[in-house]
């Protein structure tokens, strides 16, 4: 039944890979690198924004809102899912999927823009304040 | 007669990397019944269409499974597209191709090594895994993502890929054929693998089509049936064959897969050779309105697609009929009669995916 079977085939790969370098990426000491179509978060230039809000509809699982009375571009990067559909929608384009992750948390948080008309400064800022380093318990 | 015992198998067990129960019937080490039952994964993707644009969907049809979310936003857009008459741009039907053709090469590899983990056998388990991270690799550097791609649109593709792209992937291609050969011959001709998996679990060509089994599990058993031979997406104007064993045992499973592999690196270089120039996606005007079934072959084996809409933004229904759905009946029959340590390989060998059938 066995009559063609050979013994130790693998020997010569596995000792070849003994001696040869890893495979992997010695992540976190060499730093990884991202091809340029990664999907890894969303971006938005906000002075283009014109606050129509087919990127709020157009997401599948919710996670963007604009609020054009307050002019605020909020999303949480917790339910994105990285798909692109809002890019795809935006008349302007101002939004783009740029590679990277984003940072991983202890609690889920929203990120709000504020857009030009109603604040000057495009800077991203915390809705929910970050809680004290003493807050981390397992 | 010995004296019946039932064991329960599952839902966590070392070698099953999904959810599945069982319960096993013994008698001494001998099973003599199995009583398959699942519902530890169910998330409710079905319903949620009555709830999110058909378009939107796709996002959430690729995410039933992460080994075969390609196929499953493909099969999906294709139904989609027949309800609405739609013709894809054949550079689409192309680009669909190659990526799910890419996509069944990582799921094999992906099954190598779990198979190899399950005999014990590490490093070939590490070494069908290196050779699979080419191929994610290619992923990333074509559609931005490693497991879920988001490039099926419903009238197209999202992405296209340019001509070092597909040079790099043809490139992936021939580095992975040169390298399988000595994990080929390892599970081929290797003295341990062959004495754990010749002979074991044996599915008569007969028992295969009457219990409904589908992919490489009918295909180790002598039935040339490939739905990849119907021609859909660019599988018309490509070389396919059924790749096929004859003794329906898990090393005929294991040898139809290695040659699958084999066989779809080929189709992925015809492929990205015959790519035709153009557009790679249509507008889409309108809502769904009728039903229809869709075929794919995916990894496991034949999946359907049923969609029916009724001419608004939402869909009535979707239902993903998947592999592992036909092939429990089969592993259920082949349990029957087999030693109690031989269950994982067995239940393993059918390449069961519990998240695709529960959805």
């Amino acid at each position: 039944m066995l009559e063609d079977a050979k013994m130790l085939t693998f020997a010569r790969t596995a000792l070849k890979n003994l001696f040869s370098r890893p495979a992997t990426v010695g992540y976190p000491y060499e730093p990884a690198k991202f091809p340029q179509r990664m999907r890894g978060h969303i971006e938005i230039q906000t002075e283009n924004c014109i606050r129509c809000g087919l990127c709020m509809r157009s997401c599948p699982p919710g996670a963007i809102r604009v609020d054009k009375a307050a002019g605020t571009w909020t999303i949480n990067r917790f339910d994105c899912i990285q798909c692109g559909s809002c890019a795809g929608a935006c008349p302007k384009k101002c939004l783009s999927l740029v590679p990277g992750y984003t940072e991983p948390d202890y609690q889920k948080k929203e990120e709000v823009f504020y857009l030009p008309e109603k604040a000057p400064a495009a800077k991203p800022a915390q809705t929910a304040a970050k809680p004290a380093e003493t807050a981390v318990s397992p | 007669m010995a004296k019946r015992s039932i064991i329960p198998f599952g839902p966590q067990h070392p070698v099953l990397p999904e959810p599945v129960h069982l319960d096993l019937v013994l008698e001494d080490e001998t099973v003599v019944g199995a009583i398959p039952s699942i519902g530890y994964i169910h998330r409710g993707l079905e319903k949620l269409v009555e709830k999110k644009d058909f378009k939107q969907y796709v996002y959430v049809a690729e995410r039933v499974c992460g080994i075969c979310s390609c196929g499953h936003g493909m099969g999906y857009c294709e139904a989609v597209e027949q309800v609405m008459e739609i013709e894809v741009p054949a550079r689409a039907r192309y680009l669909r191709t190659i990526w799910m053709e890419m996509s069944r090469v990582h799921s094999h590899l992906l099954w190598l090594g779990l198979l190899a983990d399950a005999m014990g056998f590490e490093s070939l388990f590490m070494e069908s895994w290196r050779l699979r991270e080419k191929i994610l690799d290619m992923f990333d550097a074509t559609t931005g993502g490693r497991i879920i791609f988001s490039v099926n649109c419903v009238g197209g593709t999202l992405k296209d890929m340019d001509r070092d792209m597909l040079a790099g992937i043809c490139r992936a291609a021939d580095e992975i054929e040169q390298e399988i050969h000595p994990v080929m011959e390892t599970f081929l001709r290797d003295y341990s693998v062959q004495s754990r998996l010749k002979g074991l679990g044996v599915l008569k060509k007969d028992d295969a089509v009457l219990l409904g089994a589908v992919g490489p599990m009918l295909r180790a058993s002598g039935e040339a049936y490939d739905v990849r031979m119907l021609g859909y997406e660019a599988y018309g104007d490509l070389d396919v064959e059924p790749v096929t064993a004859q003794d329906g045992d898990c090393y005929s499973r294991c040898r139809v897969r290695l040659y699958e592999i084999l066989q779809s690196l080929r189709l992925i270089r015809q492929a990205a050779e015959k790519i035709p120039d153009g557009e790679i996606a249509v507008p889409v005007k309108g809502n769904p309105k009728g039903e229809y079934f869709a075929r794919i072959e995916q990894p496991r084996g034949e999946a359907i697609y049923y969609v029916k809409g009724n001419g608004t933004k939402n869909l009535d229904r979707f239902r993903l009929r998947t592999p592992t759905t036909s092939n429990i009946p089969p592993m259920v029959e082949l349990l029957k009669g087999c030693q109690l340590a031989d269950v994982p390989l067995i239940i393993l060998t059918i390449d069961p995916c519990i998240s695709c059938t529960e959805r």
